[in-house]
């Protein structure tokens, strides 16, 4: 490979949002008829360095060469011109046009200033017959499935002469045989010398394709490696990483004993509850008083199955019982009705309110609850509000300002009080500690063993196996979309035995709880 | 797409519709009935010149509607055409009266409705405000300088305008008015624009998803300002034929018009969210409300509100029909 240049450098990047180095000195390199897997957790980096690769941020150091020529671009249409074509994850083309026109639009075959429609079919179809796809280019690109049309994206983006093509998280919504279908494509177009820059969180998909993969964690470079010669758990291991941890250690049972709570009367199981496309069926029992982990990389499928139980998503199989009734959650009021409540992943665009105040944020689920024809009275919303914001040291302690101004780890502190005031039996908690400082992390933890205490049942989400494995008595596994193990977390478990199985699809630890 | 190849067809049940079509075809189902009606209820409807007449009444309207149509496809609005029709005919009456020649006259009168649609486009473009309320502005602008020119109707004596009028253009036993004959060549030059053209697709595309147009290195800018100046332009012609029409300028004409063209391209199959439609729809659109005044007018005993209230239930029938089409393609 040595005497192989490099179609695409990228040397010591570096990009700084206020309060966040987004990117440190980070190096990366793309040879020509190569995938190569771009890796990491969310927050580690990946959409930065291609937002920095393709123009849409600047940097504020390192420089990018491509075929040995400085550039710089100043948006994604320039570094198109210079032939690196990005397909994102939601496909940005035009649903009410015909496939031929998506492809051609802005550049369309012309004659006398006329566009020539036939000769735009004929170059359509030619074109798609390359890449092994025979369909109508004259039907509306809406028509076909999302994953024609991801297919149709990477033929828009080849034809404009890439030498260089980013697939940022293609495969995301694509069913089993739509992704072989894709990865087949992929290679067809490595063989023809295109440099492909791969992102996905299906590490099948990185073993099944990729050449070479590079690791980013926390916005620094972990490191480039061939794939044949990095396992799948050093690849988990380099991604999740295993810090030392700053955190006053938790003890976790010293509340509950994982045995002890599990013997206990299940809040809520669910039977084979599955939804297609989302997540695969899984049964799972939470016993009041128990925090059960869920752990699995980002897009594995946790969230999804924390949506199913807070009926956000309907579920199109399976059976949920709750406090030994069958039930089904329609939607979130239903889930609210028995008492389950969900901290959504994204405190910004799904939880809070940033216009409305604290004690408007914190009110707003209760209030739900009563209906808007019952409001709460003043004096009740005072007292409630007062006494969370002490409960939970919400910080500025002002029940009457905006939330937008309140940091992070405050806000994610009136999300949870929100939910609290309701008094639920089931909480989910979605990456609760995400993005937010040390000190707050350790309180939301502390509350959460606290809650386990009192015989709340919580079910626990987070990228952070070290805080998993802190607060949960039990672990389940995702993986792929599918829950591949749950663990009982007792004194055997530990974070390398987690990674096993997420590597692993839980075959060697296989002993379902 | 306005060209769908036979190859494509040919794998295609005949009979199977494309959805896109759904609409258009509907409406053409409607007027199709609607005509037999007259014809079956009505001896006198089934003469030739019923149906040039619809097209004489409301051939302003047809290109005011075209006009609408390239706006409503990127998923914007104009309210400001009528208005804008009027203005127009106003400056050109009382030109006329102060005894400008007519071809100044009407080179100016022409000017004045894409000026004001440039402006309204280059405030929805580069301010980021709503069609909706840049055009309602842009409404309340045209009506007020319209009174502003005179409170009262003025007349139009001018030999070229009185030609225009009362000029009948014999096809075989009925006639059409040269009005007629602009409103068709609009629509062909609009409907081969569309279709044929960079800027037509362009349309296509910032009404399908502006932002993917954005990405797909579409200039979103340019075609935005564009459709607004065209409707414009659209109105300009429409207020001319108007004058035409009616032989004046009267300040208070065409109001709530925009409201009759929005409902001509709605019936028309047109998307209000944008992206898909067609001119010849429109046409439909228009015959269709067209249709409607000459079946009440035949009938006698009709008040003349009650074209409002069928309007009403076809428009609402049409939102739903092309919802429920939007949900079956989903």
């Amino acid at each position: 490979m040595s005497q192989r240049h490099p179609v695409l450098t990228m040397t010591a990047i570096s990009k700084i949002f206020p309060g966040v180095r987004a990117l440190d000195g980070v190096d990366f390199r793309l040879f020509p008829g190569e995938v190569h897997a771009l890796m990491g957790e969310n927050g580690a980096g990946k959409s930065t360095l291609i937002k920095v690769l393709t123009g849409v941020y600047g940097t504020d150091a390192g420089t990018v060469t491509l075929d040995g020529a400085r550039v710089s671009f100043t948006g994604p249409m320039q570094a198109t011109a210079a032939g690196v074509s990005t397909v994102y994850q939601e496909v940005n083309l035009l649903p009410n046009l015909s496939v031929a026109e998506n492809i051609f639009i802005g550049r369309e075959p012309r004659r006398l200033g006329v566009v020539d429609w036939r000769a735009m079919r004929r170059r359509a179809t030619e074109l798609l017959a390359r890449i092994d796809l025979h369909i109508d280019v004259t039907e509306l690109l809406g028509s076909y499935s999302l994953a024609v049309q991801q297919m149709v994206a990477i033929a828009r983006a080849v034809d404009v002469r890439a030498r260089v093509l980013i697939l940022d998280e293609p495969t995301s919504s694509l069913d089993a045989d739509e992704v072989a279908q894709l990865l087949r494509i992929m290679r067809q177009l490595r063989d023809d010398g295109i440099a492909i820059l791969f992102v996905t969180h299906f590490l099948d998909q990185v073993y099944g394709i990729a050449d070479r993969i590079t690791v980013l964690r926390n916005g620094r470079l972990v490191g480039e490696w061939p794939t044949a010669e990095l396992p799948q758990l050093a690849l988990v291991e380099k991604m999740i990483g295993k810090e030392l941890d700053a955190l006053e250690s938790i003890d976790a049972d010293a509340g509950n004993d994982p045995e002890a709570v599990a013997a206990g009367p299940p809040l809520v199981t669910a039977e084979g509850l599955g939804r297609t496309g989302s997540v695969a069926p899984f049964s799972l029992t939470i016993h009041q008083g128990e925090v059960v982990g869920l752990a699995g990389l980002l897009g594995s499928g946790r969230t999804e199955v924390a949506r199913l139980f807070f009926g956000a998503d309907r579920a199109d199989q399976g059976q949920l019982t709750v406090d030994g009734t069958p039930t089904t959650i329609r939607n979130p009021v239903a889930a609210i009705d028995r008492n389950i409540a969900f901290c959504s992943e994204n405190r910004r665009t799904e939880g809070l309110v940033g216009e409305l105040t604290v004690r408007e944020n914190i009110i707003l689920a209760m209030q739900a609850a009563r209906g808007w024809l019952r409001p709460v009275p003043r004096r009740r919303q005072d007292e409630l509000v007062q006494r969370w914001i002490e409960a939970l040291s919400i910080r500025p302690a002002n029940p009457d300002l905006p939330v937008r101004n309140l940091s992070g780890g405050n806000q994610q502190k009136v999300l949870l009080a929100r939910w609290l005031i309701t008094e639920p039996r089931l909480l989910i908690l979605d990456e609760p500690t995400r993005g937010i400082d040390i000190g707050a992390k350790t309180e939301i933890q502390r509350l959460v063993v606290k809650l386990a205490d009192g015989g709340m049942a919580v079910l626990f989400i987070s990228a952070e196996l070290e805080e998993v494995l802190r607060l949960s008595h039990r672990v389940a596994v995702m993986r792929d979309r599918q829950m591949v193990t749950q663990l009982t977390n007792d004194d055997t478990l530990d974070a390398d035995r987690v990674m096993n199985a997420i590597a692993s699809g839980g075959h060697e630890e296989g002993a379902p709880a | 797409m306005t060209t769908t190849p036979l190859a494509a067809r040919a794998d295609r049940a005949w009979w199977r519709v494309p959805p896109r079509h759904v609409p258009v075809l509907a409406t053409l189902a409607l007027l199709l009935v609607m005509y037999g009606v007259g014809v079956s209820q009505y001896r006198a409807f089934s003469n030739v010149q019923v149906v040039f007449n619809i097209f004489i009444d409301n051939g302003f309207l047809l290109v005011v509607a075209v006009g609408m149509t390239f706006v409503i496809l990127t998923g914007g609005i104009d309210l400001s055409v009528g208005s804008v029709v009027a203005m127009t005919a106003m400056v050109s009456a009382s030109l006329l009266r102060s005894g400008l020649p007519p071809a100044l006259v009407l080179l100016i009168a022409l000017l004045i409705g894409p000026t004001l649609g440039f402006a309204m486009g280059c405030v929805i473009h580069f301010f980021d405000i709503q069609p909706f309320i840049v055009t309602l502005a842009g409404m309340f602008f045209a009506r007020g300088m319209c009174t502003w020119i005179s409170a009262s109707s003025i007349p139009i004596t001018d030999g070229f305008w009185t030609t225009m009028a009362q000029e009948r253009i014999r096809i075989g036993e009925s006639f059409v008015s040269i009005s007629v004959l602009i409103a068709v060549a609009v629509v062909l030059l609009a409907a081969f624009v569309l279709a044929y053209t960079r800027l037509g697709r362009n349309v296509y595309a910032i009404g399908g998803n502006p932002q993917s147009a954005l990405l797909m290195g579409l200039p979103v800018a340019r075609t935005k300002i564009a459709v607004y100046t065209i409707s414009g332009l659209c109105s300009a012609i429409g207020g001319i034929m108007l004058s035409f029409y009616t032989l004046s300028g009267a300040p208070l004409i065409a109001v709530g018009m925009e409201l009759d063209v929005i409902a001509a391209v709605v019936i028309g199959g047109t998307l209000l969210t944008g992206g898909s439609g067609y001119v010849f729809g429109t046409v439909l659109g228009v015959l269709v409300l067209g249709v409607i005044q000459t079946l009440i007018t035949f009938d006698g005993t009709l008040n003349s509100w009650w074209t409002k209230i069928v309007i009403g239930g076809l428009l609402f029938a049409f939102i739903l029909l092309q919802r429920l089409v939007g949900i079956r393609k989903k």
